[in-house]
């Protein structure tokens, strides 16, 4: 009896070390821009070669501007880290989608658009969000340069067996409350090393109801509660999205390979290393309050007081977070005026994020003084949501609409938030500066960051009629 | 890669829990193509002020941090991002040794990787370095021996930890992992044959 990691995990193990890590074998390797050039030029002093271009694909993403792409990169630095990657890409025989490809986008984004994130495969990237495409049923992690050059020369990656943890997701979610909620309350109970060490499997009813963008929201910030992956069954959900994907398989060998996907999940009684349970429809909408993920509240809860805080260090950080944040002890999250919101990243932009939130969008206007932008995942993202007028619904209501990138996700390029600024964000990770420095982040979902861009406040979806 | 065996030297200490990638590194220094150069870059956001002097207050400006080359820190050292950027900037730096209570994964890897070695200690063990450290005004110095795999001073501390034994191999050896996985090529060939 074996677990979906189980099989995964040992359909890929080329070596075994007595005692020691396994060398897995890679069927995908994502490069970007950021995380690869030391790599390639360590591959080039050692006179090593990229063993499988053919199993590598890499895109520009992280450090792109979201503006006019006909401009010329402002950033020398910048343009330089894009044009090695080019170069490498060349040199290497690797599919690159570069600035100017159809298919440019987030790199988290583009595997499973493109139909190259596979059930059952062992795929890595020099991110650590690659734990998204867990979503399909693959053992996805994110890894160092060293690693990613270790990849490029071998086609291996060398791990060692991370345990495994159960995490069931019971009942159905309420009205206004999504996949988001469901991975933040998570990592509030869990905290951010809950699962270090571990490879989450996701369960449940509420996992099973959810698209596969919901079920690769969930994955991506597996990472955020410490995880090495994050992994779910795929179904027949799974099936559909990847049936119409380009590079899926055809005919004959759909079949085949459907087949071989169904035979993927946990067997009936199969062992964990650890489980639990959260009753998903006992969730509300959740918000950050704190610089970490795992300081998260409903937003009907107001901030929390350090005072409360278990442990000495606890309360340490609840002061420096909230000195931070700018926050009191007992404020209610809802009501909190904020300066920016981003709709976005490897998180929540694809399409499917971008149609939650227009629904609370459509034929309203951005609060004034707000600046409210939506950065679509890629360029696919882009063209579906136009092809649906969901360009229009934003742009009407005052948001910017722009190229697809990580943008202020991470804040390599221009789109940065002012120190002291808040933001409503659809992204990760709302450590200190991440969105600029002295920005302050309060992660939530589309809808819940769309709301908070009509009403300029954090507010409650679920009190605000759909337009 | 530069090997570990034994080290001693002077001690810093950023006793904060969930340390996280974006402060060792932050991304606008993310864009260089090197490995190096990014010392001068870490923790920026705490180290320096707006106006781009050294903060006294931030922990490793502090006068008895200066010259450390073995850093305190606090429980899940190293949070949220890949990069290995966060690794290059801590040994540019000039650091050659991380104690915490506990690391992130990824960034575990990343430091044996580069010969910066993290050493896993009790949170008690830690918060007792911790206190050695600020009680002596004048620097305090420790030795982390990954032959015998413990960490002590000269005033009668010493602790036990544990690292993966392979993990402690390619320290000692300064090994390149490329090499040691290349010596498997039969059987990452075998593999390949049997999948297609
Ligand atoms: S969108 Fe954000 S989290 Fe995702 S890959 Fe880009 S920078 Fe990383």
């Amino acid at each position: 009896m074996r677990t979906l990691f189980d099989k995964v995990w040992d359909a890929h193990v080329v070596h075994q070390d007595e005692s020691g890590p396994a060398l897995l074998y890679v069927d995908l390797h994502l490069v970007h821009e950021v995380t690869s050039p030391q790599a390639f030029q360590g591959l080039r002093l050692a006179g090593r070669r990229v063993r499988r271009p053919d199993l590598t694909l890499a895109t520009v993403d992280h450090n792109v501007p979201t503006g006019d792409r006909r401009l010329p990169i402002a950033d020398e630095v910048a343009a330089l880290q894009l044009s090695t990657l080019v170069d490498n890409a060349r040199e290497a025989g690797i599919e690159l989608h570069d600035l100017d490809s159809p298919d440019q986008g987030i790199v988290h984004v583009i595997g499973p658009e493109l139909g190259v994130t596979r059930p059952g495969s062992v795929i890595v990237c020099g991110d650590s969000h690659t734990s998204t495409h867990g979503a399909f049923g693959a053992l996805a992690f994110g890894i160092g340069t060293s690693e990613v050059e270790h990849v490029l020369a071998t086609q291996c990656v060398v791990q060692s067996r991370p345990r495994t943890m159960e995490v069931r997701f019971t009942g159905r979610p309420g009205r206004g409350v999504g996949a988001k909620d469901l991975i933040l309350a998570l990592i509030r109970r869990i905290g951010t090393a809950g699962g270090t060490g571990y490879v989450l499997e996701y369960t449940g009813e509420a996992i099973r109801a959810l698209s596969m963008e919901g079920r690769m929201t969930i994955c991506n910030m597996s990472i955020e509660a410490g995880a090495r992956a994050g992994m779910i069954a795929p179904d027949e959900t799974t099936f559909e999205f990847l049936a119409s994907r380009p590079r899926s398989p055809r005919g004959e060998g759909w079949t085949r390979a459907v087949e071989e996907w169904r035979g993927l999940a946990s067997d009936a009684g199969a062992r964990y290393d650890r489980s639990i349970v959260i009753d998903a429809d006992t969730l509300g909408p959740q918000v950050t309050w704190g610089t970490s993920p795992g300081m998260t509240a409903e937003i009907t809860e107001r901030v929390p007081d350090p005072a409360d805080a278990t442990s000495d260090a606890e309360r340490q950080s609840y002061r420096r977070a909230l000195e931070y944040m700018d926050l009191r002890p007992g404020t209610p999250l809802e009501g909190l005026p904020v300066d920016r919101v981003f709709l976005g990243s490897c998180t929540n932009g694809r399409v499917g994020d971008l149609r939650e939130a227009a629904d609370v969008v459509r034929g309203r206007r951005v609060a004034s003084g707000v600046r409210a932008m939506v950065v679509p995942g890629s360029r696919r993202v882009k063209a579906a949501a136009e092809a649906e007028g969901l360009d229009r619904i934003f742009t009407e209501a005052g948001f910017e609409w722009r190229n697809p990138g990580c943008s202020m996700c991470l804040g390599m390029n221009e789109d940065i938030l002012s120190p002291g600024e808040r933001c409503a964000s659809t992204s990760n990770r709302n450590f200190e500066g991440r969105q600029g420095r002295g920005g302050r982040t309060h992660l939530m979902s589309p809808a819940m960051a769309a709301a908070a861009a009509i009403e300029g406040c954090l507010v409650d979806v679920r009190t605000v009629a759909r337009g | 890669m530069q090997p570990f065996i034994v080290h001693t030297g002077r001690v810093a200490a950023l006793h904060r829990a969930n340390v996280d990638t974006d402060q060792i590194i932050p991304k606008q220094f993310l864009k260089r193509i090197e490995r190096t150069g990014f010392g001068p870059s870490l923790f920026f956001d705490w180290r320096y002020r707006a106006d781009g002097s050294p903060d006294p207050d931030f922990e490793l400006n502090r006068p008895e941090a200066q010259g450390a080359s073995i850093l305190l820190a606090g429980e899940n050292f190293g949070c949220g991002s890949s990069r290995e950027h966060a690794p290059w900037a801590l040994a540019d730096y000039g650091f050659r040794a991380i104690i915490a209570p506990s690391f992130a994964d990824i960034f575990h890897g990343n430091c044996c990787q580069n010969g910066l070695l993290p050493v896993t200690l009790p949170e008690k063990a830690v918060r007792e370095l911790v206190r050695r450290y600020e009680a002596a005004a004048d620097g305090y110095e420790l030795t982390v021996d990954l032959m015998t795999t413990t960490v002590r001073d000269a005033r009668g501390f010493e602790a036990a930890f544990e690292i993966a034994a392979y993990r402690r191999d390619m320290l000692l050896q300064g090994l390149d992992e490329i090499g040691r996985t290349l010596r498997y090529e039969p059987a990452i060939e075998a593999f390949e044959r049997a999948r297609t």
